[in-house]
């Protein structure tokens, strides 16, 4: 994180989005600690800060699974029943979207748009597109990742 | 590049080329730059397509597999990627040339599929399903029987300027963006032009602005400049969160270094020396090919202190947008990138007066800027020459939905959209009846079969009560229910709504309410929410005409489209789903009554064990039946049953 500091030394406000993404992208997830040390370096007040990191869909304040499940809702995957696919992956993992399995191997989401709309529905499970899947596909699929993370 | 060297490349093309713009090359120049283009190739070279569309097809698996493929059979030849040529559908693209030959393309070449591809090629044995076509490539010899591919229909009432690169060339090569022409104009603009000239030549062209608002983008750049300040800022849209549309992601992806060259013009033209391009934070592919591209620029000296020693400075730098819908909105993306919530701001002042930390601000949108390089380098009046009256060149959609050919597409202005689904997108898919045409994202419209003769024009589609947008085309086939979408995309904006005003916070809210209560299971209810339900249809059509007329932004000034439209066009459809009860196209599962068809029923007891509510009776091999007053209309039954007896009303 301090190396992330010594990158945006200004005490800038318009710093503080680009601070965010990057601990985020190195930890994962948000926590208070580190909301704190940002109010610090950035001079803003904490509540500013959550203000901020709570308008943005891209900020998360829970740990992510270990393997993270985006289900796309885009308009073009929402026509071709990606509503369905969710419900069969909540079903699956026996969570909701937004939450995380107890055992902390899958965190499921819904998100907004991937760009893949030619190719829908589109899942994504960590950096590996799926599209196309049947309801068996999709459950072999996640046996797959489960057996592979015991 | 790897058969040539990299740096003796980029000797010759700063030594030669860059330096000699507005001159005429000489004959061994011209061959050169064709070699780098691989107009020329001395050895196979194979083409894959891994941009994001090709990447969620398979396209790296194919690529493992064609890698293995040249070392197991020591061939001598080199795999490059390159973005994708518009045919998503058809992706992983796969495009081999061979020397003296046309480069052919190949149509979804999977990992399994690879091996038998280049085999067809290389043994010159073409297999017939799987070739897409050949370029067009005067000189080289032609193969025979493969139709030419801008003769396919996907291709032949395209007229690609913006995409001319687009699926041909490496995104991460600026050498050979360089070697195609590429920031020529650049040159011609910082050499040849003073500020005040090149918004009057974007003037003349009559470019409008592509994001959907359609202000003319020279008048823009002319505010700009003419309003004082010590530092101004141009800055590239690329937030692209409208969901159905992709077109930005995949210039940038395809063809990065003409953003870069439109966005270099539009920040001399407005006199700034800081660029930012805000690109969605779930377009890593983009990020990545961006940042490289702008360190490309750099290393030519095309960005950065004393551009081509015309004294111009530029430097452009990436931001990451959040993830807000709103931050398409001008005012909003201007709050996001200072550092605080994407909230907007009321218009006056315009950002071109007075935009991010006060300074003089110009936001384009991908597109729009795309289209600059082209006109400085043909003239404004070969760009007015495309298109009709009121709307010039050409405009990109994504196509997408229950298409049977899915992408994105460059069509001159004044093209019916009927000629775009039943040519270009080839109809819709399984055979089905097209029912409407979405168009312009969330808070677009849905136009029906009957005015999709309507010419793509900004004129005679407001006639119609549509807008442009910014380029998402979704064709709906026969079993999408209107409500239901028309929910859909509240159900979206409401979330996205950033809460600043009332009419938009809290009349999407009000108008989702009124949605899901015609759509919800009428046994629930209870006569005080049936009656709230008629309350809440009769003032549907004027909560939208308040909200349209008094929300901040452009957001919550169009959510009410979806439901406007759609009362417009598919008015019976509304009604009968509030006064019959019923959804014709069955996705409002709530409103489904399910019924077990006798003569097809052989009792094979399946949905009775299925039934969560117990509601299916029936002895084995007798036929079953549903009690209505248990059901709950979850369509399980009518999943499982194999005899198709299950039908619903």
């Amino acid at each position: 994180m301090d190396q992330i500091f010594e990158k945006y030394s200004l005490k800038k406000p318009e710093n503080l989005i680009p601070i965010l993404q990057e601990i985020q992208e190195k930890k994962g997830y948000l926590t208070d600690e580190i909301i704190e040390k940002v109010s610090v370096h950035l001079g803003i007040p904490t509540n500013r800060i959550y203000g901020v990191a709570t308008f943005y869909d891209q900020f998360r304040f829970r740990r992510k699974g270990q393997y993270h499940i985006q289900v796309c809702r885009g308009t073009s995957c929402y026509l071709c029943s990606s509503s369905s696919y969710l419900k069969e992956i909540e079903k699956l993992l026996k969570v909701q979207a937004g939450s995380v399995t107890k055992d902390k191997k899958f965190s499921l989401e819904t998100v907004n748009c991937m760009g893949g709309c030619s190719q829908s529905p589109v899942i994504r499970i960590n950096s590996t597109y799926y599209h196309h899947l049947s309801v068996a596909d999709l459950s072999r699929i996640i046996r797959t990742l489960r057996e592979k993370s015991e | 590049m790897p058969t040539q060297d990299l740096t003796d490349i980029r000797t010759f093309l700063t030594e030669k080329v860059i330096k000699n713009y507005s001159g005429i090359f000489d004959k061994p120049t011209t061959d050169r730059l064709a070699v780098i283009r691989h107009e020329k190739v001395s050895r196979p070279v194979i083409y894959i397509g891994t941009g994001t569309c090709g990447v969620i097809s398979g396209a790296l698996s194919t690529l493992e597999r064609v890698q293995k493929y040249v070392s197991e059979n020591n061939l001598k030849a080199d795999i490059i990627e390159v973005g994708c040529n518009g045919f998503c559908s058809a992706e992983p693209l796969l495009d081999v040339q061979l020397p003296g030959k046309t480069r052919l393309c190949f149509r979804n070449v999977t990992e399994d599929r690879a091996e038998d591809v280049l085999n067809s090629v290389f043994h010159h044995t073409l297999q017939n399903d799987l070739t897409l076509g050949q370029y067009k490539q005067p000189g080289l010899e032609e193969w025979p029987n493969v139709p030419m591919l801008e003769q396919i229909p996907w291709f032949n009432l395209q007229t690609r300027h913006i995409l001319k690169n687009a699926g041909i060339i490496s995104p991460v090569s600026i050498e050979e963006y360089i070697a195609g022409g590429g920031y020529k104009s650049l040159y011609k603009t910082v050499l040849n032009y003073p500020a005040d000239k090149i918004c009057e030549i974007i003037e003349q062209s009559e470019l409008k602005g592509r994001a959907g608002g359609g202000f003319p983008t020279g008048r823009k750049w002319k505010i700009a400049l003419d309003t004082a300040g010590d530092q101004k800022y141009m800055i590239c849209n690329a937030d692209e969160s409208d969901p159905g549309a992709f077109m930005d992601r995949a210039i940038i992806e395809s063809d990065p270094h003409r953003i870069i060259e439109g966005l270099s013009i539009a920040a001399y033209a407005i006199g700034a020396s800081q660029a930012i391009i805000f690109v969605r934070s779930d377009y890593e592919n983009s990020l990545n090919i961006l940042e490289t591209a702008i360190r490309q620029a750099k290393e030519y000296g095309l960005l950065g202190e004393d551009i081509f020693g015309s004294g111009f400075n530029l430097s452009i730098s990436v931001r990451q947008g959040a993830g807000a819908f709103v931050c398409g909105e001008e005012t909003a993306l201007i709050s996001s990138l200072e550092g605080q919530r994407g909230l907007p701001r009321s218009k006056p002042p315009y950002p071109a007066e007075k935009g991010i930390w006060g300074h003089p601000t110009v936001i384009n949108n991908v597109e729009t800027l795309a289209n600059i390089p082209g006109i400085l380098e043909n003239g404004p009046a070969w760009f007015k020459a495309m298109g009709t009256k009121s709307s010039k060149g050409t405009k990109l959609f994504s196509l997408a939905g229950k298409a049977v050919n899915t992408g994105f597409i460059e069509v001159p202005m004044g093209i019916t959209f009927s000629s775009i689904i039943n040519n270009i997108a080839g109809g819709v898919k399984d055979g089905k009846a097209l029912k409407a045409v979405q168009l312009g994202g969330p808070s677009g419209v849905c136009i029906p079969p009957a005015d999709l003769d309507t010419p793509l024009d900004f004129e005679a589609l407001s006639g119609i009560g549509a807008k442009l947008g910014s380029g998402g085309l979704i064709i709906l086939d026969e079993k999408t229910c209107m409500v239901n979408l028309a929910k859909y995309f509240i159900d979206f904006l409401q979330n996205e709504s950033c809460g600043k005003c009332i009419p938009c916070r809290e009349g999407t809210k009000k108008m989702l309410d009124i949605l899901e209560g015609i759509t919800r299971r009428p046994k629930e209810e209870t006569t005080h929410e049936t009656l709230e339900r008629f309350k809440g249809v009769v003032q549907l059509e004027s909560l939208a005409n308040v909200i349209c007329d008094t929300s901040l932004c452009g957001l919550g000034q169009n959510a009410p489209n979806p439901v406007l439209s759609s009362l417009k066009w598919f008015r019976e459809e509304f009604e009968e789903h509030i006064f019959d009860r019923r959804c014709a196209a069955g996705v409002c599962h709530d409103l489904r009554t399910f019924y077990i068809d006798v003569e097809h029923c052989n009792g094979c007891n399946i949905c009775q064990k299925k039934c969560p509510e117990n509601a299916i009776v029936g002895s084995p091999k007798m036929p079953h039946f549903i009690i209505e007053s248990k059901c709950t209309g979850c369509g399980i039954c009518f999943d499982v049953c194999k005899f198709s007896a299950i039908y619903f009303k």
